[in-house]
């Protein structure tokens, strides 16, 4: 049995009158694909904005590898290796590729401001592995040839895996893509789903998904999560939540 | 005891006095910033744009001859407002509709830049210097009590009149016409507005026209008390009305008025009991205080960020 | 698109009846009363042809297709000429334009050397403001108060403690970073536009007190007999202080000329313009100043990734603030005398305007837009009652056309070997 790495219970989050978010509870073990799935406006964005620290839940508590993470500031949370996309994909437009992917890696970087000024041996050693895993992931996710164009001139599947690629240099051990496959076509979605499995079984990242595709998620998942009007609904493997009756009922309506 | 409880009292009559009217310039950057969520920097501009035609109206129609006083004051009134208004139109449609889209820096840069352009372009217009205009209404009411003297000048009660006139038309402009209900909608969400099919630019536009026509009522009302313009005024002025329009919540338009009533009477008891020369630096120190504390002001709502 | 005419013309009549109400009519002070006079005729004609100018600007769309056409050459991008395109010509047009530089005393007259040194305070504090308005999008209107925090510092060190020019820079630079920090602390939390209004609060603020404080700052008299900088202790007046070590002329044993004190100066501007563009150039190429770009272009996504925004715009905002110290420093002891005067909004949106029209980002850009504003006023006596004018017009116009500048930054380019 792997290790639980983030541990979900109870979540809750309010704005306002608004419940948005109710009651939702999730674990993700090691090397694990969990996706959160559930009809628009069920809340599961809003969820992903509570673990990775966007918004402070308005009850529950979030655990990441025994550490409570729902009173810190989303900073420290990505610090602890728990890194996000965005649906909306968030690039840093009028850098190149490859400073996008030198920016996320500042953890690694050395930030001594006089080692920086005097061009140290010691700084530009380090500023060449910030490069070279650069170019590593570039290499992942086919943008190498890319690395100096700036980034918002990518074509938009370029562009979100280029999010993913920023993510996976800082070295994570949670992935939360936030609708990867959204506006991806049939051949890019195939490239997106084999990526997922490598940085999973390749490199020991955990994944958890918000995902509409159906067949992604279901071809991927080790475990899903079903939300509908914030509140949980299933929890299971693929095939148990395909045969769950409430979910059924969920997507499809009454008969 | 009733000495200093008088003096207290002119205070906060002075301060209620230039308080409200730094409201009416608040309401300007509220209304713009409850509907585009940006700071409108050339709006000060546009009060001392207020103050200086209000100036060449009375002053023209003084040397035509007429001798009708409130017919003078109220044409000076209508005229500033609406050129006033032509003003805002023009600042919206030149320096802001066209970076709409754009970073919000660009879009504050922008401003700035109108800003910095209205005020040379008063200064090369009428020059740089100070000008002085007559008192138009002089005398008032006072009381003595004990000895010690209270005072209420009709220009001060002029201007509350005027002012609750004023934010009373605007209240029921926004909440009983069919364009204040598009500009509710419009500050809601501006994308589904349009779909309804309302032009969002002309509910934009119309409410620079506002924003801009009140600023020239204060102008109006300011130049009257002071007695004096000058093309610098509209930079402090705009500050203070900014602060005010913060102190109150940016965005509420019952929290612009009172931010400015309450800014007013603070910068008048600094004057009265420290220091003629710090009232400014009050004024500014309390919008910093305000960001630290309460950044939504006192009537403001809560802003959710979008991710 | 088709040419329209109502709209045209509706366009034009508003812009006489703008023009005409504030700048047909005079107010003219009469004895007690006030009255108006019609402005000479030229200012009607020049009026009538704006209108015309405007209705053909909306007759036939030119704004619209000007940023069209705009915006097709944006795309093409700007290619460097020829010569500067490697490395090494780079290097060697860089080294060849300081050596102009360092020379430039030997041909220029005295009053060109002295508008030289002032132009490059202007580069100074263009290249400090740029990092927190070009690199990390913070608009900081208030820029010119620390400008004037770094010129007291000096100024009073040297009155009441007799502090030299050398001892004061870096505590004048210090200060003004502690301003700096202790602003925006309270303030970087919140949204871009509060910032803005705060700091240009603070820009007044600063004003009045030292307008005010007057046992301390003298007030408006301002502070007056600051010492010029040494050169390691040799002064460059005709006779040395009593506690000084000597003075330049007796210590080479030439003879006094009042000109080696303006070289001097010049030369010493030069310097730290230099090291503060090497400081720049490096701080863009490392950690700190990639997150501050990084920071502008989103703040979101930094913090996704880990990047603490707080802490980075603290960050610019107070090293921003340095470089106008060590400015202010240095037009203190050039000035010999301070007053708040100097540190007025006006002197921000100069800053501003210069940043604005290089190209934000781009430390070439802003070095001739400094260059450029600072001459253009005392090559043409009458473009100096228009320049604020104009200023104000370029920024909003460059920022409808082009918001990048005239010669915005280039990006790094690096070659990345396959793993």
């Amino acid at each position: 049995m792997a290790d639980t790495l983030l541990v979900v219970r109870d979540l809750s989050m309010r704005f306002g009158g608004l419940l948005a978010v109710n009651g939702v509870s999730l674990t993700v073990d090691e090397r694990q694909i969990v996706s959160v799935i559930g009809p628009n406006g069920a809340g599961k964005t809003t969820v992903f904005n509570c673990i990775s620290g966007f918004y402070t839940p308005t009850e529950g508590e979030v655990v990441f590898q025994g550490k409570a993470m729902h009173k810190l500031p989303g900073h420290k949370i990505a610090r602890e290796g728990m890194v996000r996309t965005f649906q909306n994909i968030r690039l840093f437009k009028e850098m190149t590729v490859l400073e996008n992917l030198l920016v996320a890696q500042h953890m690694h970087a050395e930030r001594n401001l006089l080692k920086g000024l005097l061009l140290t041996k010691n700084f530009r050693i380090k500023e060449q592995e910030l490069v070279e895993r650069a170019a590593f992931w570039l290499e992942r996710v086919g943008l190498l040839d890319f690395a100096n164009r700036e980034a918002g001139t990518l074509a938009y599947g370029q562009q979100r895996r280029l999010e993913i690629a920023r993510c996976m240099v800082t070295q994570p051990k949670l992935l939360m893509l936030d609708e990867p496959a959204a506006g991806l076509n049939p051949k890019e979605t195939a490239e997106l789903n084999a990526l997922i499995r490598e940085l999973c079984h390749q490199h020991q990242v955990s994944v958890l998904l918000i995902e509409h595709d159906m067949k992604l998620v279901m071809d991927i998942s080790d475990q899903i999560v079903v939300i509908n009007q914030g509140a949980p609904l299933a929890t299971g493997t693929p095939e148990e939540i395909q045969r769950n009756p409430d979910v059924i009922k969920a997507y499809l309506g009454e008969e | 005891m009733t000495e200093s409880l008088l003096y207290f009292t002119q205070q906060v009559i002075n301060g209620l006095t230039v308080g409200s009217t730094y409201a009416l310039i608040a309401i300007g950057y509220t209304m713009v910033y409850g509907i585009i969520g940006m700071i409108n920097f050339a709006h000060g501009e546009v009060y001392m744009i207020g103050t200086y035609l209000s100036f060449i109206v009375i002053a023209g129609l003084t040397m035509l001859g007429l001798e009708n006083l409130p017919f003078i004051l109220l044409t000076a009134l209508i005229v500033s407002m609406m050129v006033a208004g032509a003003y805002g139109f023009t600042i919206e449609r030149v320096a802001y509709r066209p970076v709409r889209g754009s970073k919000r820096l660009i879009a504050l840069i922008s401003a700035i830049g109108m800003s910095i352009f209205l005020q040379n372009y008063m200064r090369l217009a009428q020059g740089p210097r100070d000008i002085a205009m007559p008192g138009q209404i002089q005398g008032g009411w006072s009381w003595t009590l004990d000895g010690n003297l209270l005072n209420l000048s009709y220009m001060q009660v002029i201007i509350f009149v005027v002012t609750v006139i004023s934010m009373w038309s605007l209240h029921l402009f926004i909440s009983r016409s069919r364009m204040g209900r598009a500009c509710r909608a419009c500050a809601q969400d501006q994308g589904m507005t349009n779909l309804l099919g309302i032009d969002t630019n002309q509910i934009i536009a119309v409410t620079f026209v506002i924003g801009a026509a009140l600023a020239a009522v204060a102008g109006f009302l300011l130049g009257l008390y002071y007695g004096v313009v000058n093309p610098m005024i509209g930079f402090i002025a705009g500050l203070k009305a900014f602060t005010a329009a913060v102190l109150g919540g940016i965005g509420s338009l019952p929290g612009a008025m009172l931010g400015g009533l309450i800014l007013g009477v603070t910068e008048s008891m600094t004057a009265a009991y420290f220091s003629t020369e710090y009232k400014d630096v009050v004024a500014f120190s309390l919008l910093v205080l305000i960001l630290l504390f309460k950044p939504t002001g006192i009537l403001g709502k809560p802003e959710v960020e979008k991710i | 698109m088709q040419p329209s005419f109502m709209p045209a013309a509706i366009a034009a009549g508003v812009t006489f009846i703008l023009g005409a109400s504030v700048m047909g009519i005079r107010l003219q002070p009469a004895g007690i009363s006030l009255e108006v006079t019609s402005a000479p005729t030229h200012v009607y004609l020049g009026l009538i042809a704006a209108s015309l100018f405007v209705f053909i600007l909306q007759y036939f769309r030119l704004t619209e297709r000007f940023s069209r056409l705009l915006k097709s050459s944006q795309e093409s991008k700007v290619e460097l000429p020829a010569f500067l395109r490697t490395q090494q010509q780079q290097r060697l047009w860089t080294m060849l334009a300081i050596g102009a530089l360092l020379l430039f005393p030997v041909i220029g007259s005295r009053g060109w050397i002295d508008l030289a040194t002032l132009t490059l305070i202007y580069v100074m504090l263009g290249l400090g403001l740029n990092i927190v308005v070009g690199l990390a999008g913070l608009l900081d209107l208030g820029y010119v108060g620390f400008y004037a925090v770094g010129a007291y510092a000096y100024a009073l060190l040297n009155t009441y403690f007799g502090f030299g020019f050398w001892e004061a820079l870096p505590i004048a630079g210090a200060l003004a970073a502690l301003f700096g920090f202790l602003l925006g602390f309270p303030v970087l939390r919140l949204r871009g536009d509060y910032l803005a209004i705060v700091t240009l609060g603070f820009g007044e603020i600063i004003r009045i007190l030292l307008n005010n404080w007057t046992e301390i700052t003298g007030g408006p008299n301002g502070i007056s007999q600051i010492p010029k900088p040494t050169l390691f202790g040799l002064e460059f007046n005709r006779r040395a202080a009593e506690d000084a070590l000597g003075t330049f002329h007796e210590f080479f044993g030439i003879k006094y000329s009042p000109e080696y004190k303006v070289i001097f100066l010049y030369l010493l501007a030069l310097i730290l313009v230099l090291i503060t563009v090497y400081v720049i150039r490096r701080l863009i190429r490392m950690p700190i100043g990639r997150a501050w770009e990084a920071l502008r272009e989103d703040e979101i996504a930094c913090r996704s990734l880990g990047l603490n925004p707080t802490m980075i715009k603290l960050s610019a905002f107070t090293l921003g603030a340095s470089f106008a110290g060590f400015a202010g420093a240095f037009f203190a002891a050039r000035q010999g005398f301070i007053n708040p005067e100097s540190f007025t909004f006006i002197e921000s949106a100069i800053i501003l305007a210069i940043v604005v029209l290089g190209g934000m980002g781009s430390q070439l850009g802003v070095i001739l837009a400094a260059v450029a504003m600072t001459i253009l006023p005392e090559l043409a006596r009458e473009f100096n009652e228009y320049r604020m004018l104009l200023f104000g017009l370029i920024m909003v116009l460059m920022m409808i056309w082009r918001p990048q500048g005239l010669l915005p930054m280039k990006r790094p380019h690096m070659e990345l070997k396959r793993g």
